[in-house]
């Protein structure tokens, strides 16, 4: 019954949704810190732009911002960000296309936590006379993710399952390889959406776990 | 406290700039005028203790100082120098300008001696070593050295307090600015604070301190400010204050705390 799965590279196109999550994950962190802090930045055009960004990427479907940078930025503007075949353009456009997205989601979960920490943290390290940026690098964003660690969870397992949506530009994560599976195997469907779904949550739970042990020990150490 | 009689503590010759000097001014919040026309020197060295009912503008008027409030029209110098626009001067300004809160805030994801270190480390850039042994010997003067290691929520109100004060003191500030700093405290740990705020009036540090601590104001203080209504409407030695108030309303004030 399961001798079809050798004729598939499972494991190979699991991988692929791995490798495209931590490499979102990480940039959306980033890039998310940096429009949370544009957000409560003092200057006027900083929040302007973090704060028409967020409501803008945010509303748009994901489908769409995954196509927009296949069509508009590589096959229109001709951005491969460097990459030397197609399947590498299209892996590293589809992480383009996730940072931009889930940053928001970042940005606005930092940002909750953010208005978390009381005022008087920053008055203090003003006082000291740190700068803006220090105040919220050392202050305020540490104590922000410890309050946001649940919510930045819930944006990393979407995330995770997200990635699916690169399949709309060819990436070869798991989702593509599970169409096709379903259109060849059409008489054991109901076994591959098991795999394929038994796949994801195995990639989830960890992440779940792991941050709330972190969660765990950061409350602990207030 | 040997200074008490005297109008002004340290020297003020006309060489050295008033450590604080105000002029003119105001501060709105929206429409409502919270500083009206503040003039005021305060000397090197001296100690005033800023007085006045609830919502007659002390804190303002303390946070003002460092720009922590801007204010809106007039002039504040510090050490002779007009306070900067937001900004890098202005954060070097602070950094002279030491500030203890009401509710401490200390940081609360860093341990004690890392709130003491990291203003002279990141601002001041000092090593880690000397800071942290400056933080040590700032720590044991407050009395809190074997709380070193621990994180703010661990320590006690009065602890805390203390720990904000050799906080603000590591910095090696010229004036030190108190707003109500034991106001939040337990009433058996009021004393701790004002014993380290007393000695550090006696080492001859320039200090504003809004407190509703008769004693310490009679004790420790050069100069009571009271204020009302923005204003400043005395302006006097803590003895003339508390035996000759002339304006009914510190008559009225004074009534009203001293009778509790
Ligand atoms: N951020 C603010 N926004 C608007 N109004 C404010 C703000 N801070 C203070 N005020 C108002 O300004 C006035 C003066 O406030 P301030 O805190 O300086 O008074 P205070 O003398 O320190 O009073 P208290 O003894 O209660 O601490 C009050 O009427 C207060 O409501
Ligand atoms: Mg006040």
């Amino acid at each position: 019954m399961f001798d079809f799965l050798t004729e598939y590279d499972i494991l190979g196109a699991f991988w692929v949704t791995v490798q495209l999550t931590v490499y979102s994950a990480i940039g959306s962190l980033i890039w998310g810190t940096i429009l949370a802090g544009m957000r409560v930045s003092p200057v006027p055009v900083m929040r302007a732009f973090g704060t028409a960004y967020v409501n803008i990427v945010r509303n748009i479907p994901l489908t769409l911002v995954i196509i927009a940078m296949s069509l508009g930025l590589y096959q229109t503007l001709n951005v491969a960000l460097g990459g030397n075949t197609i399947t590498a353009t299209n892996f590293r456009l589809a992480i383009l296309g996730f940072v931009l997205y889930t940053s928001t989601f970042v940005c606005e979960s930092l940002r909750s936590g953010i208005n978390t920490v009381p005022v008087g943290q920053a008055e203090a390290a003003r006082a000291l006379g740190l700068g803006f940026g220090q105040v919220l690098r050392m202050i305020v964003l540490p104590q922000a993710f410890r309050s946001v660690i649940g919510p930045l969870t819930s944006v990393l397992i979407a995330l995770t399952k997200n990635t699916t949506v690169a399949s709309t530009i060819g990436v070869a994560e798991a989702s593509l390889l599970m169409s096709e599976m379903t259109e060849n195997e059409s008489d054991v469907i109901g076994l591959v959406f098991m795999i394929f779904a038994m796949g994801f949550v195995i990639l989830t739970l960890p992440v779940g776990l792991l941050l709330g042990r972190v969660a765990k020990k950061a409350a602990v150490k207030r | 406290m040997s200074t008490e009689a005297s109008g002004s503590g340290g020297a003020s010759t006309a060489t050295t700039p008033p450590m604080i000097k105000a002029t003119a001014a105001d501060k709105y919040f929206g429409d409502l005028h919270v500083l009206k026309d503040i003039n005021l020197e305060v000397p090197r060295g001296q100690v005033v203790v800023v007085l006045g009912p609830s919502g007659s503008g002390k804190s303002t008027l303390c946070r003002a100082i460092n720009r922590l409030e801007p204010i809106n029209s007039g002039t504040i110098e510090v050490d002779g120098e007009p306070l900067p626009a937001e900004g890098k001067a202005l954060a070097a300004l602070r950094a002279d300008v030491g500030m203890v809160f009401q509710q401490f805030n200390l940081f609360s994801h860093k341990s004690i001696i890392e709130n003491v270190t990291l203003g002279p480390v990141k601002v001041r850039r000092v090593s880690q070593s000397e800071a942290r042994t400056t933080a040590m010997e700032l720590l044991e003067r407050v009395g809190i050295a074997d709380q070193a290691e621990k994180y703010p929520a661990q320590l006690s109100g009065g602890q805390q307090q203390r720990a904000a004060i050799a906080r603000a003191l590591a910095m090696k500030p010229k004036v030190m600015l108190f707003d109500e700093p034991t106001s939040a405290l337990d009433p058996e740990m009021v004393q701790e604070v004002l014993d380290t705020m007393t000695s550090l009036a006696d080492e001859g540090m320039t200090m504003v301190v809004v407190t509703h601590e008769m004693g310490f104001a009679r004790r420790a203080a050069h100069r009571v400010l009271f204020m009302a209504d923005g204003e400043v409407v005395e302006d006097s030695t803590p003895q003339d204050f508390f035996s000759n108030p002339k304006t009914d309303r510190a008559k009225d004030f004074l009534g009203k705390i001293l009778t509790h």
